[in-house]
């Protein structure tokens, strides 16, 4: 529970500020007071200045012992005969780790036809591959994926479990998690070794981004974390990297699934990926409707770039959501940014912070978009934008043409 | 068909915001509401009640203000009400709140569908739906958009997939976790509101559901958060000012050197 040492406390309010539950109060008793809401976050004692505050934390009693658990393993996602491009950025971050460790990397797989694939992870990092290729692994199901995942753990015990935090590894992760009495953090933004104890420290946005966690497993082993698209850098294709492939047969019965996919359908169309354009041209409440909403379209298409929106605009039927970015949407990292019309919600603002540029228009000086902006400019969108357009036209008058997808 | 809701009460995380100056969340007015995604999980299980027959229970683990919340379920069409609320949960991460329910939906006798939100929107973490349905051993589907068909004890869905959709069936007992594409919640009826005043809402403690102290609140949970922080701003922007045409030209030469 929550301590309160009520003679440091000097009643200043700050924990008060900071609890997102209303689980603490500063009253005519002259020092905070915790209710029941509190639910341990620990948001208080972090900005109590005069250390009033502290949780009573259970003994980091050891499971078992840590040092049969060791290695980094990344679990590679495959579908519709492509590895995930998550999967190499994982290896990006898991080489890392790895390296701080001195522990092998190695990657998981499942699937059906993965020959290819498994030597691909070599050249992106990996020094050993487990692959799973049958033909029960073609779909997708929890069961079979969660089945596999879990005996390999079990069996070979690595410390670091990474996977991608996409709608197959948000799916059937969690399970293997609860399976194997590991502690789970979801869509880490930062991992890093501690140097002291080796264990992984794992930071998290939470509350929609409004603040972050760092989060530790100090008592289990693995240690698991998924990471979404596009927040880790992936190394190099080495073609001449070299690695081992460890075949996995596992038995029928670990194969089976309780539910059957029975047809996947890929949406065509709205496949505009905008975690992959190098330019991404954004629009937000302040397009006002359809209409001003096309000037984001007209630039897009003149830039080469992809169109995205914030949540306001999908909600309002003006886009898809595959086009919206953000804490509920996707994240982006492109070359550039140009946020049109977008206040900045925090939410908005974790889906694109990390863009290598990011320009922003908008009409409220204070919005907090600027916040993160690499070039501001106060302003009318409906002003500005259709100006820009005519001299961006003027200037490459064959780009409109060209059809190209950045 | 006995459809157990699960749902949390949260802060309306839009509400918060950054203070710049003092760099401390700032909640003025931030009001406690119920999970978003719960709230599509709630409707698709009164449409299934209403379609199928059956009774709709929704439980939520949380403080005593959660009953608020759980009234609210109540007048949007669910039958009963079930909190589970001790001191000793607080703290729980998805390891030990997963525990929690399993063993409170087993005290309530089990069910043939349990249906959650694809997530808490304070969280985001999206793990305690698959975590429960691997410990009440039932087969799940996460990101449900849509239940085409009940037939019996055998049902057939679409999830949502990051390329489009997979056609899925199975058999229940079984656990779903629904996007909001599923359905549009309806507003609470008249009679759900009157309803909602006067049912009584169970309330189980840790004794009650007969949880192992080990395995709830801090100490069942495998995860701990060392350190809370407020994300920095950059902080190095240029401001781009002048008359629109200047800030046009302007524009215009940034964008042309990042094509």
């Amino acid at each position: 529970m929550l301590n309160i040492d009520t003679e440091l406390c000097i009643a200043c309010g700050l924990c008060e500020e900071a609890c997102t539950y209303s689980a603490i109060t500063v009253g005519e008793e002259g020092y905070a007071v915790v209710n029941e809401a509190c639910t341990l976050c620990g948001s208080c004692v972090d900005v109590c200045e005069v250390e009033a505050l502290s949780i009573d934390r259970p003994e980091s009693e050891l499971q078992s012992d840590f040092s049969q658990w060791s290695g980094v393993w990344i679990y590679a996602e495959y579908r519709n005969g492509r590895v995930a491009p998550v999967s190499f950025e994982l290896l990006g971050i898991g080489r890392k780790l790895a390296q701080e460790r001195q522990v092998p990397l190695s990657a998981v797989i499942f699937g059906n036809g993965l020959e290819n694939a498994s030597k691909e992870l070599i050249a992106f990092g990996a020094d050993k591959v487990f692959q799973v290729d049958d033909p029960a692994l073609e779909a997708f199901t929890d069961d079979a994926y969660g089945n596999v995942l879990e005996d390999l753990v079990k069996e070979h015990k690595p410390e670091i479990i990474l996977a991608g935090a996409t709608a197959i590894g948000r799916s059937f992760i969690p399970r293997v998690a609860t399976e194997v009495g590991a502690g789970l953090t979801a869509d880490c933004t930062l991992l890093e070794i501690n140097g002291e104890d080796g264990s992984l420290h794992q930071t998290r946005p939470a509350f929609g981004g409004n603040i972050m966690a760092t989060i530790v497993c100090p008592r289990t082993r693995p240690q698991m974390a998924t990471v979404r698209p596009n927040v880790m850098k992936a190394n190099a294709y080495d073609a001449d990297r070299q690695g081992e492939i460890v075949n996995i047969k596992p038995e029928a019965s670990r194969l089976a699934s309780r539910v059957k996919v029975i047809r996947s359908v890929q949406e065509e169309g709205d496949l505009v990926n905008i975690c992959e354009a190098d330019v991404v041209i954004a629009g937000g409440r302040g397009m006002d409707n359809e209409k001003g909403f096309s000037l984001i379209h007209d630039l897009a298409e003149i830039t080469s770039g992809a169109v995205a929106a914030s949540r306001a605009v999908v909600d309002a039927g003006m886009i898809g959501s595959a086009h919206q970015v953000g804490q509920t949407g996707k994240t982006v990292c492109p070359k550039l940014y140009m946020a049109c019309g977008i206040s900045g919600a925090i939410q908005h603002m974790v889906g694109m912070q990390s863009s290598d540029t990011i320009i922003a228009i908008n009409r409220d000086a204070d919005a907090p978009i600027f916040d993160v902006a690499t070039y501001g400019v106060v302003g009318d969108v409906f002003e500005i934008l259709p100006k820009v357009i005519d001299k961006m036209k003027a200037k490459r008058p064959a780009a409109a043409s060209d059809g190209g997808n950045g | 068909m006995k459809i157990i809701v699960c749902a949390k009460q949260v802060p309306d995380a839009k509400d918060v915001r950054l203070d710049p100056k003092t760099n401390t969340l700032s909640r003025d007015g931030v009001q406690s509401i119920m999970n978003p995604f719960d709230r599509h999980a709630l409707e698709e299980g009164v449409r299934l009640k209403e379609k199928y027959g059956g009774t709709v229970i929704v439980l939520s683990m949380g403080p005593p203000q959660a009953e608020e919340m759980l009234r609210e379920a109540i007048s949007c069409g669910a039958d009963e009400a079930v909190l589970v609320s001790d001191r000793a949960f607080a703290g729980a991460d998805t390891w030990a709140t997963t525990y929690t329910l399993e063993r409170a939906i087993t005290k309530i006798g089990g069910c043939d569908l349990v249906i959650c939100g694809k997530q808490a929107i304070d969280g985001d973490t999206a793990q305690v739906g698959p975590g429960l349905a691997q410990r009440m051993d039932i087969p799940y589907v996460a990101y449900v958009q849509k239940i085409n068909e009940v037939d019996g004890d055998h049902i057939q869905a679409e999830r949502m997939m990051d390329d489009g959709y997979d056609m899925v069936e199975l058999s229940t007992p079984a656990l779903f976790t629904v996007v909001k594409e599923i359905n549009e919640p309806r507003v609470p009826s008249l009679k759900g509101k009157m309803r909602a005043k006067k049912v009584e809402i169970q309330v189980l403690s840790a004794q009650d559901i007969e949880a192992d102290p080990n395995c709830i609140g801090l100490p069942g949970s495998p995860t701990e958060v060392v350190k809370v922080f407020s994300p920095q701003a950059k902080g190095d922007r240029t401001m781009i000012s002048g008359t629109a045409d200047e800030q046009v030209d302007k524009l215009v030469e940034i964008l042309e050197s990042h094509l």
